[in-house]
């Protein structure tokens, strides 16, 4: 039976092409244009899925977005999607799609136990069930909830497909293609608006497409794509289909997710799978059509029951028909052309109308066509449980509260239609508090908060003329607005059956002693009697009704519930809609792939890579890289079989011995210039720059307005007016903005620029007692003696033509040296350096031997540093002057920091002289004491003292001057480690600063 | 996400602006005696007004200028933005 429910001459596909897939192991066709729903539909297939809850069967009973049930997992190309709503999913060759929380399979669900137990999973089941004991929560209840309350399935697989970012502006986005969105846009570009007109369907023209109407004499297909032609050639308007608003966010800018490639079997390489639009409009068009909502009946979740618009969209649009049996349940005109459109294709449908009889150009229509029609009926309930086979219908007595008689009648599907609900999500996320229409029994925007404006169905008008007129009077004015310009057109005439009014009903009363389930919202499983229990136990806030049923709480939000569930709460309270309120709409409007919120923003691409101008020399050098910020740094160099620690041992070493090469291009440089240059260093730094001379440098230390020690590093006054600072790596980007800080508010009047020249240098550290041999050898015509070149000293070279500029600054405590070139000579540089430096054993060395040499020399760094500690608890209390003010100094009279027993960095060894410290361990007195062990400090940073050969750390202990020459225990009591270490000085090397002298 | 009109550059998306706190927070001036209430009222007190707020942003990924900005904190909605040497009016 291949598509047995398809019919020929109706819908929009390409019938020359046979498109096959795979549901649940079977395979079926459809043709191109499908939907997943309609190819599957075409063959006949309704059960699709089990419901959330009670795992009853469910079909399909949308055609498009506001679907609850049919979620499917769905297989392509090896990648595997979960809760895909196969009534928006186009067919595509190949794909495999299974049901979704069912086992053993769909047809035969053991899960469907919890329907005869349905007494027992009343509303707020979980919260009244699973409290207690508390151990069971994560051995017993979370797995039990997770096996049988779940979606599909999250692929563990890396996902591999490509998903953009895009930012857009205009003057004027028109969200959804139906006749408002097109009049609109449509009048808006010919007054030389920049518009961008967004379709969430394959297909432009909304209900265009499905509705008996003309425009301008065109059916509305043909004047659809009359308009989207002209719109698509002209320069100052964007169209995209397959593209959803989603989230409608401050300042006008509002989100959308365009599915570029979901619908292509060979997706071209660099074609993304989604692409995410940042789209910040001047005035934003709301054109978002209405939804049908159903009304509520017994078992009215059965396979079979369809929105009756729906039903007409499987026809119009896909040539299929849900059943061939239909009986029509409806409380205005609406159900009627469903009707029609049935009758079109030989099927005779059964009309039950809850209005009393009563005429309507529609309703004479289909009498003419010899309709059966019942008026005063309503469907009592669907019979059948696997699909609709029969219903169980009455005739309502006067006041519509009970049947007066019940029948069976047969049928294979229900089309319900209990009027239209207009999408207010976008307007509402904008944050237009909405009102209640009466008309229509529905929420409409009111007052816009922003500059949005809703028009059409999604407003609440239900007529094309109206419609039509809205649209190009609100694209006219709007975009005269913006452009000033004055061209406006007509409104062309259009044609369409008059309509009469809707009937209020929306939920069928139980007959007596009948249970059945009366389904509000599909995907959460929600009945009239879940939300009767939870009013009788009290809850009354619509917001706290939600959440103790869930009701619209699932992935459709609501959208063919919503409104039922208010009526439902005002009757039980005796109440109105309006005064029952209606819950946030908030983004997205539908579930969104983590993969488009991502980007491009993964691997390589998270965050820039920074690579120094040296990198292509590490990387043959076999560095093993590290992250610092952005910065990859070689870590350290490894040769043969060595590991981290042999190597950066060996690295260090070499330095201690001859020479070593680091590249310190990723520290922070910032050039500061101007007359008040000094007067700027002496606010910004603790310690005191009047007195720097041309050609020194100088250490310096910078404090926050809180007294904690911000960054430290070296600066060099170049020349009268112009200074070379230094910062970490880590703090490079914040030391600009804090100086930036201070020189545009706070001291305006100070005459100076700062400048970040942290890419335009590279440079190179040379430490080592040979490095001042080397230096010589890279500088032959520069005298580099300790004399003409001190420690702190500065000098320009040309180094074999190139300008370099050479500081006498040690961060390894040994005599040191650093070359900066501009960036371009970097690598240059280095090799000059490793070729020259040969013959005094020159090696590179690493951030990890970096740490080594500065830790058994007790410079601070990062870890010292680390937004908790004031000059004195890391030793640096000499830098402070007592002479001058500077940022933060007024802090440092704050009781806690003068206190005599303040934390101070001190120096560990383990006793045995062995043992490494982990860095972080907690210092204690007793390891052994009773718990919560009193900590007398940390472990900040621990090394091998390549020096005297054994482990050494620096800790910052409550009361460090006093603590040398005590012994604690280093403990982590996570790894259940401890070892006995010795306080000592954190200067473990050269304690009187010979050799950066030397 | 906020559109932000740097005074320098004119509208910008708030992923190019970092947030700078409090704008109508004074620094005492250098060299002055302070109480210590005083001082610590400029280094921690702040107020979070529900309303009209004077704050100062920082055109980081732009023309690194600091301005300030008068926004409702609540509705986010944005009066004014000037120099740091004009007032808001």
């Amino acid at each position: 039976m291949s598509q047995s429910y398809r019919i020929n001459n109706e819908g929009l596909l390409n019938r020359n092409k046979e498109i096959s897939f795979k549901f649940n192991g079977t395979k079926y066709t459809g043709y191109e244009g499908d939907t997943l729903a309609s190819a599957l539909l075409a063959n006949g297939i309704h059960l699709v899925g089990r419901s959330f809850k009670y795992h009853r069967p469910r079909g399909f009973f949308g055609a498009g977005v506001e679907e609850p049930n049919a979620k499917l997992q769905i297989l392509l190309n090896g990648h595997s999607e979960p809760n895909v709503n196969a009534t928006e999913f186009e067919l595509v060759e190949g794909i495999e799609a299974t049901s979704q929380n069912c086992w053993p399979s769909v047809k035969f669900d053991l899960g469907a136990i919890n329907n005869y137990l349905s007494k027992f999973f009343p509303a707020g089941f979980y919260y009244k069930t699973f409290k207690w004991p508390k151990s069971f929560w994560y051995k017993v209840y979370e797995p039990f909830i997770r096996k049988i309350a779940g979606f599909g399935i999250a692929s563990l697989e890396k996902d591999k497909e490509r998903y953009e970012h895009k930012y857009e502006y205009c003057d004027l986005l028109v969200t959804g293609s139906g006749p408002a969105g097109l009049s609109s846009a449509y009048a808006a570009a010919k007054n030389g608006a920049k518009v961008i007109l967004v379709e969430d369907k394959p297909r432009f023209g909304g209900s265009l497409l499905t509705d008996d109407v003309t425009i301008d004499n065109l059916s509305g297909k043909a004047w659809t794509d009359k308009i989207i032609t002209q719109l698509k050639e002209m320069p100052n308007v964007i169209v995209r289909n397959r593209s959803q608003v989603f989230g409608y966010y401050d300042h006008n800018m509002t989100v959308m997710i365009e599915r570029t490639g979901d619908h292509l079997k060979d997706k071209p390489k660099y074609v993304p799978r989604q692409r995410l639009w940042y789209i910040r409009a001047k005035e934003v068009i709301l054109s978002t059509g209405s939804i049908e909502r159903p009304i509520v009946f017994g078992n009215n979740d059965t396979p079979g029951v369809f929105l009756s618009a729906a039903a007409k969209e499987y026809i119009k649009v896909y040539g299929v028909l849900v059943g061939k049996k239909p009986l029509i349940f409806t409380n205005n005109d609406s159900g009627y052309e469903t009707a029609l459109e049935f009758k079109k294709h030989g099927i005779d449908p059964i009309i039950l109308d809850t209005r009393e009889e009563h005429t309507s150009e529609l309703i004479d229509s289909a009498k003419n066509q010899n309709i059966k029609i019942k008026f005063s009926y309503a469907v009592i309930a669907a019979n059948g449980y696997k699909k609709v086979n029969s219903a169980q219908i009455g005739r309502l007595n006067k006041d519509k509260t009970s049947f007066v008689n019940s029948e069976t009648i047969e049928c294979d599907c229900i089309c319900v239609s209990g009027f239209w609900t207009p999408t207010v999500h976008l307007a509402s996320q904008s944050g237009n508090k909405l009102k209640f229409d009466d008309k229509i029994d529905a929420f409409v925007p009111d007052k816009s908060k922003q500059n949005e404006t809703s028009i059409g169905a999604s407003k609440g008008t239900f007529t094309l003329q109206d419609t039509l007129d809205e649209g190009f009077k609100k694209g006219f004015d709007l975009s005269k607005k913006i452009t000033s310009n004055n061209n406006s057109i007509s409104t062309p005439s259009s044609n369409e059956i008059k309509k009469s009014l809707h009937d209020k009903f929306w939920c069928s009363p139980l007959p007596k002693n009948k249970n059945f389930k009366r389904f509000v919202d599909f995907q959460n499983d929600v009945s009239v009697s879940d939300i009767e229990v939870a009013l009788r136990e009290g809850y009354r806030s619509i917001e706290h009704v939600k959440r103790y049923t869930t009701l619209g709480m699932a992935t459709d939000q609501g959208r063919t519930s919503n409104l039922n569930g208010l009526q439902l709460v005002a009757n039980v309270e005796k109440k109105i809609v309006p005064q029952v309120g209606h819950t946030t709409f908030r983004p997205p409007f539908t579930p969104i792939t983590i993969g488009t919120i991502v980007g491009r923003e993964v691997d390589m691409e998270y965050m820039p890579t920074r690579k120094t101008p040296m990198h292509s020399w590490h990387e043959k050098n076999n560095a093993v890289f590290v992250d610092a910020g952005a910065w990859k740094r070689p870590r350290y160099y490894k040769q043969g079989n060595e590991n981290l620690f042999e190597a950066s041992k060996r690295e260090a070493k070499n330095v201690r011995e001859h020479v070593g090469i680091c590249d310190v291009t990723t520290l922070g440089k910032i050039d500061i210039k101007g007359p008040d240059a000094a007067e700027f260093l002496n606010r910004v730094y603790t310690n005191g720059w009047s007195k720097l001379s041309i050609g020194k440098a100088r250490y310096g230390v910078m404090l926050r307005e809180d007294g904690i020690v911000m960054d430290d590093g070296t600066t060099t006054r170049i020349s009268e007016n112009h200074y070379h600072m230094t910062t970490t790596t880590a703090q490079a980007a914040n030391v600009l903005s804090h100086l930036e800080y201070y020189l545009q508010i706070v001291w305006p009047e100070l005459k100076v620029n700062v400048l970040s020249t942290t890419e335009q240098w590279a440079g190179a550290a040379l430490a080592g007692p040979k490095s001042r041999d080397l230096l010589a050898k890279l500088f032959p015509n520069l005298d580099v003696s300790n004399e003409a070149l001190p420690f702190m000293g500065y000098t320009e070279g040309n180094l074999f033509g190139i300008k370099a500029k050479i500081f006498r600054i040690s961060f390894s405590g040994e005599l040191a040296y650093e070359i900066n070139v501009e960036s371009n000579y970097g690598l240059f540089m280095w090799e000059k350096i490793m070729e020259i430096g040969k013959e005094f054993n020159i090696q590179p060395y690493g951030t990890e031997a970096l740490s080594f040499l500065r830790i058994e020399m007790g410079h601070v760094a990062g870890p010292e540093l680390d937004g908790r500690t004031i000059p004195y608890d890391v030793s640096l209390e000499g830098l402070v002057s007592n002479k001058k003010d500077f940022v933060g100094k007024r802090s440092l009279q704050k009781e806690a920091f003068n206190k005599l027993d303040r934390q101070k960095l001190v120096g560990l060894v383990p006793t045995d002289k062995k043992t490494n410290i982990p860095e972080g361990s907690h210092l204690v007195m007793d390891k052994n004491a009773k718990l919560p062990n009193p900590k007398l400090g940390h472990v900040s940073s621990s090394c091998w003292s390549v020096e005297n050969n054994n482990p050494f750390s620096l800790a910052i202990v409550k009361d460090g001057k006093n603590m040398i020459g005590k012994k604690l225990f280093a403990v982590s009591p996570l790894k259940d480690f401890a070892v006995e270490v010795e306080v000592i000085s954190s200067h473990y090397v050269d304690q009187e600063g010979k050799r950066v002298r030397s | 996400m906020l559109y932000i009109k740097c005074p320098f550059c004119g509208y910008r998306s708030q992923k190019e602006f970092a947030y700078g706190g409090d704008g109508t927070i004074k620094r005492p001036e250098l060299n002055q005696e302070i109480s210590d209430e005083k001082w610590n009222e400029f280094v921690y007190l702040r107020k979070s007004p529900n309303g009209k707020h004077i704050e100062l942003w920082h055109h980081v990924a732009g023309c690194r200028q600091w301005f300030k900005v008068q926004r409702d904190t609540v509705t986010h909605e944005i009066f004014q933005t000037t120099k740091m040497n004009e007032e808001i009016k």
